[in-house]
Parts: structure tokens; sequence; C-alpha cells
């Protein structure tokens, strides 16, 4: 914990630093990896997450439930007949980065 | 450049979605004063590749980029589902989807047919002597058949008595038509080329729907697989279970059934091995390769039937600013011929073609996903699933290891989820 906070208060100085240096973003983080993960979720969930049919919506959804289900999916927790096949398909990194996507798509 | 004659609030638009993506949208050569014009995108086949690859582009770009959208057809019709209309629990027009619901993302649709492009020159042909400009052209044309490998089946008459129906439209009524006409007691024949083809459980799943329909109208009927492979190509357990249990007596199944030819007169296959099979329904989905406008151009360089792409961009190995995707590709490993993943192709492309023409860098860990669904009868169901990364070593597409699967057995809640998936990525195309 502490170290994050360390880290977090580094951050907020080196944003200050950033204003006046103008230090481009490193080359690997990509704005639209998002974007892009959540859109193969599209085919069943609907276009940013906002589905047609019966299988869930999950646009606009708190990114730390979407995070919750697709763990537990993960791990067995949660019945399904094919999210637990897909769940494991994703790092922990990559399902925060679609669930904070689709946490900000309109219901 | 007269295409380029654009309103004052589409201009505004541009120009706000320029500045959300950076002033490098019109860095691709043909700037105007003003900025009138946006780069240019055409797309071949309003099918699962081509509608998505085009909506996503529009969608993402938020007008940024001009996306013109080539299609032969009057309405799209999904292959995926169109079995049920041969079993006859479903009907053409609940599988099909009308074009207009692009329009709102300002995609300009063309009705015609593209017949080649001119890669230097960067235009697009089509029938009618229309030459489209383009800064980067997307092809997903689906396949095409290879008819010289089956003479036979080299008229319009033959080939309108032995179908395919491996195209959703009128095909697809007409098989429905010979079965509903087929006599009590007779037998449907489908065969089934060697793999590589479109959509891997579709043949089984017709099976199927077919066994489905003569159990409830010509239970003396029969229903028999001649497949060219040496095995069942996907789900063969879940499927041999359905072949040995509800349709037991209906359905036969025969592996390694190369064919030499199609006598459409007599309705029978002249097999590689043995005596000839005849039929009271021949389905016969001939051998198949990359549509006709991808095959004819060049693009074909992986046997000269499929066509080899960069996995980051789906552009061609063949021919630069050219981009393909679904069917038509020489797949990666496990990666099949389906619907959903033409859809995936689509949107991997569109990031990648909105970074290009936008100065942005291209995404470098691209991952798609699978899933097909088959109907065992009307209700009950059954998929597999893939989930598939991009491996920059071996500059593929691989499996995600532990991910993916099957169903454990046919069941009618994925029946409810199959349907649903059909609404949902038929939307994400085309609405
Ligand atoms: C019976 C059957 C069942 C299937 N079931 C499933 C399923 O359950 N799930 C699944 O994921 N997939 C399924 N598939 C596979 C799926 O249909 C294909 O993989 C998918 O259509 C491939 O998409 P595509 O974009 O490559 O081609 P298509 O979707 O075929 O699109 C090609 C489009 O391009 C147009 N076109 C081609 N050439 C030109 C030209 N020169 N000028 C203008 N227009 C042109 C065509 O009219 C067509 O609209 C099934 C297929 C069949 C046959
Ligand atoms: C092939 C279709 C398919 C795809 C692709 C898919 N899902 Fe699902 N999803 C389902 C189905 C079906 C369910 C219902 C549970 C089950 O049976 O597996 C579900 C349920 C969920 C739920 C629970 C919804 C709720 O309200 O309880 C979440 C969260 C979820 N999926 C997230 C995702 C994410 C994130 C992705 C993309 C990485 C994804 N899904 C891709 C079919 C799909």
């Amino acid at each position: 914990m502490k170290s994050q906070y360390l880290l977090a208060a580094y951050a907020a100085l080196g944003s200050s630093f950033a204003l006046a240096q103008t230090v481009p973003a490193p080359a690997t983080v990509d704005k639209n990896l998002g974007r892009n993960l959540a859109a193969q979720c599209a085919n069943c969930h609907g276009s940013n997450g906002k589905s047609v049919a019966e299988v869930a919506s999950l646009a606009g959804v708190p990114a730390n439930v979407t995070i919750q289900k697709m763990k537990d999916y993960r791990d067995g927790k949660l019945p399904a007949t094919i999210m637990h096949q897909l769940a494991k398909g994703y790092t922990d990194e990559q399902v925060a980065l679609i669930a904070q996507y689709l946490e900000k798509q309109p219901k | 450049m007269k295409n380029n004659l654009i309103n004052r609030r589409d201009f505004v638009k541009a120009a706000g979605a320029a500045s959300l993506v950076g002033t490098g949208i019109f860095a691709s050569g043909c700037a105007t004063i003003g900025g009138a014009a946006k780069p240019k995108v055409v797309v071949v086949g309003g099918g699962f590749g081509g509608a998505t690859a085009a909506k996503y582009i529009a969608m993402w770009s938020e007008r940024g980029i001009d996306v013109t959208l080539v299609e032969r057809g009057d309405a799209f019709v999904s292959c995926p589902m169109s079995n049920l209309v041969v079993g006859g629990s479903s009907t053409l027009d609940k599988i099909s989807v009308a074009y207009g619901g692009l329009d709102k993302y300002g995609i300009r649709r063309v009705k015609g047919e593209a017949v080649g492009f001119d890669a230097t020159a960067k235009t697009l042909s089509l029938a009618d002597g229309t030459k489209l400009p383009y800064d980067r052209l997307i092809l997903s044309p689906g396949i095409d058949f290879m008819y010289e490998t089956l003479p036979g089946l080299a008229t319009g008459e033959a080939k309108n008595r032995v179908l395919s129906a491996w195209k959703a439209g009128p095909e697809t009524v007409a098989l429905r038509n010979q079965l509903t006409a087929m006599k009590e007691g007779g037998v449907y024949a489908i065969h089934i080329p060697k793999a590589p083809y479109r959509c891997p459980p579709g043949p089984y799943e017709r099976a199927c729907q077919v066994a489905w329909y003569f159990q409830q109208a010509k239970p003396k009927s029969k229903v028999l697989i001649l497949d060219a492979n040496e095995d069942v190509v996907s789900k063969k357990g879940l499927f041999m279970k359905a072949w040995n249990g509800q349709y037991k007596g209906i359905i036969e199944y025969r592996n390694n059934q190369e064919i030499q030819d199609v006598d459409a007169r007599t309705l029978s296959l002249k097999m590689s091995f043995g005596e000839d099979v005849k039929a009271d329904v021949l389905n016969v989905l001939p051998p198949m390769r990359a549509g006709n406008i991808a095959a004819m151009n060049g693009l074909n360089n992986s046997n000269r039937r499929w066509c080899q792409v960069d996995w980051l961009t789906y552009e061609s190995t063949a021919v630069p600013g050219v981009h393909i995707l679904g069917d038509s590709l020489q797949i990666a490993p496990a990666m099949p011929k389906s619907g959903h993943m033409a859809n995936q192709h689509g949107k991997v492309c569109a990031a990648a073609v909105i970074a290009l023409l936008t100065g942005q860098t291209v995404n470098q860990t691209p991952m798609v996903a699978n899933t097909c669904y088959s109907f065992i009868d009307d209700k009950n169901v059954v998929h597999v699933a893939s989930v598939h990364r991009y491996d920059a070593a071996q500059k593929t597409m691989v499996t995600v290891q532990g991910a993916g699967g099957l169903s454990a057995d046919a069941n009618a809640l994925e029946g409810v989820y199959a349907n649903s998936w059909a609404k949902n990525i038929w939307a994400d195309m085309l609405a």
C-alpha cells in the first residue's frame, strides 16, 4: 500500500514537470487498448456493451462489478455456459481495461 | 474530386474529429484547402467482415474518415442461422437485415459489383465503370467456389439442381423447397469438401437440421453425410452424440469420401473410390477459395487459394494499401472461417486503418476470439469457443492456452444465447 501512495505522489509531482517539459507518453501505453479489447465482447453483449437481446448489457456497469464477475467466471464460482471459457483468455490487466471502457459507455 | 463536396456541418464535425485524433488525420497526402478531403476508405463486401470494418472505422474515427461500402446485394442475409431455414424452423425474412442502419454513421453505400483495383492509382473499379478512389481498400468478399474441380456443375442448370446453399439467400430457400418436395423415404446427401472451408461445423449442423425436419415430416427418410475429410472436422463428440442418439437410424456418416465429379442429371456423385452414390436431394459444397475480387487480383498468395495478411493490420502481404478480412484469409492455426471471426478481424483492421491514416501507432497486441454455435434441433445448441492473441515472435495469431472449449452437452439455454448472439452480431455490423 505504502509504495502505491508513494507512486501516486510521485505521479502527481511528475505531472507538473510534464506540463513544463511535455514528456511524451511511453510508446507502450495505447489509449485505445480498452476500446479495442472491449469490442471483442460486442458480438454477444452488443456494440459498446449495449445488448439488443437476451444476453446482458455491460455498458455503464461499474468496472469493479465486471472485474469481479470475470474473476468468478474464471475461477468457476459463477455458473456459466461459456463465460468460464472466455474469461480464461484475458489477463487481469486486460479485463480491467475492458471493464473501465465499458463503465463509461452509455446504458 | 467532386465527391469531396461536403457541407459545412460535416466539415465542422470532421474538423472536430481531427482535433480529437490528432492533426495527422489530414496527413494522407490528398489534403486540400480547409481540410475538406478526409482520408478515404473503400470497403468491398457488406458481410461479417466488411460491414463491421465500415461501421467501426466511421464510428471510432467519429466520421474523420470517409467510408464507402460497396455491396452487390440489396440486404444482408446471414449464413449463421440459415440452416434453420433449411430445416424449416426459421425463414429467410428472419435472417435478413437491411443496410440502411449504416447511414447514421455517414457511410456512403454503393450497390454494385467490384471487379478490380489499381493499387498504384489507388482506385477500385466497379462493373458499371465507376472508379472509386481510396487511401486504403478493405476487401471482405467471403468465398467463391472452385467449380473448375467439378465439371459436372459447369452449367447454370446443373448448379440449380445440385445446390450448395453455402451463401445464404435464394439458394437457402431453394434447398428447403427440394426437401419439402422430396418423397417420403428419400435420401438427402450432403458432400463436404476437404478443410479448409467456410464454417467448419456448418455442414454437420445442416445434417442435423435436415434430420430434424425428416423426423417431423418424413420419418422414413435418410440423411447421408459424405465427408471428404478423414474425420468430423468440428465438435465431433457433440455431433456424434446426436447422430447416435436422437437421429439414430436417420443420419449416416461416412468419412474419406472424396469425389471426382457430380452428375446433376441423375443426382449422383462420382466417388474417387467405390461406387457412385445417388440421392433424391443432393447438396454439394464445392471446394472453396478466396472471393473472386481477391482471388482474381493477385492477392491469393497462399496456394493460389487464400490471402496472406499482416495480422496487426490485415494488410495484404502481396499488395500494399489493400486489407483483407474474413473467409478469404489464409487462416492462422486453429482459427476457423466463421462470421464471428470475420467480425473480429473487422475491428482489429478498423483500429489499425484509423491509426495508419491518422499517424498513430498501430496496436501491437491485438486479440480476437471465436464462438460458433450449432443448432442440433430447433432449440438445443452446442458451441465451440477459442481466444487468440498476436505472437510477435511468430508474427501470427496463436490460441491462448487454457481458454475456450466446448459445451458439455446440447442444451436449450444455449439455444436462447445463440439467438441472442445472432441479434447482437447483426446489430454490431449493421445497426
Ligand atoms: C450454413 C452456414 C452456417 C454458418 N454458421 C455460422 C455460425 O453459426 N457462426 C459463425 O460465426 N459463422 C457461421 N458461418 C460462416 C460465416 O457465414 C462466414 O464465415 C462469414 O460470412 C464470413 O464473412 P466474410 O465477411 O468473409 O464474408 P460474407 O459474410 O459472405 O460477406 C461477403 C459479402 O461481400 C459481397 N461481395 C463479394 N464480392 C463482391 C464484389 N465483387 N462486389 C460487391 N460485393 C461483393 C457479398 O455479396 C457478401 O455480402 C456459416 C456459414 C454457412 C454457409
Ligand atoms: C459468445 C458470446 C459471448 C462473448 C463473446 C462474451 N460473452 Fe460475456 N456472456 C455471455 C453469456 C452467454 C453470458 C451468460 C453467462 C454464461 O452462460 O456464460 C455472459 C455473461 C457475462 C457477464 C455477466 C453479466 C451479468 O450481468 O451477470 C459478464 C460481466 C460478461 N459476460 C463479460 C464479458 C466480457 C468482458 C466479454 C469480452 C471479453 C464477454 N463477456 C464476451 C456470452 C458472451
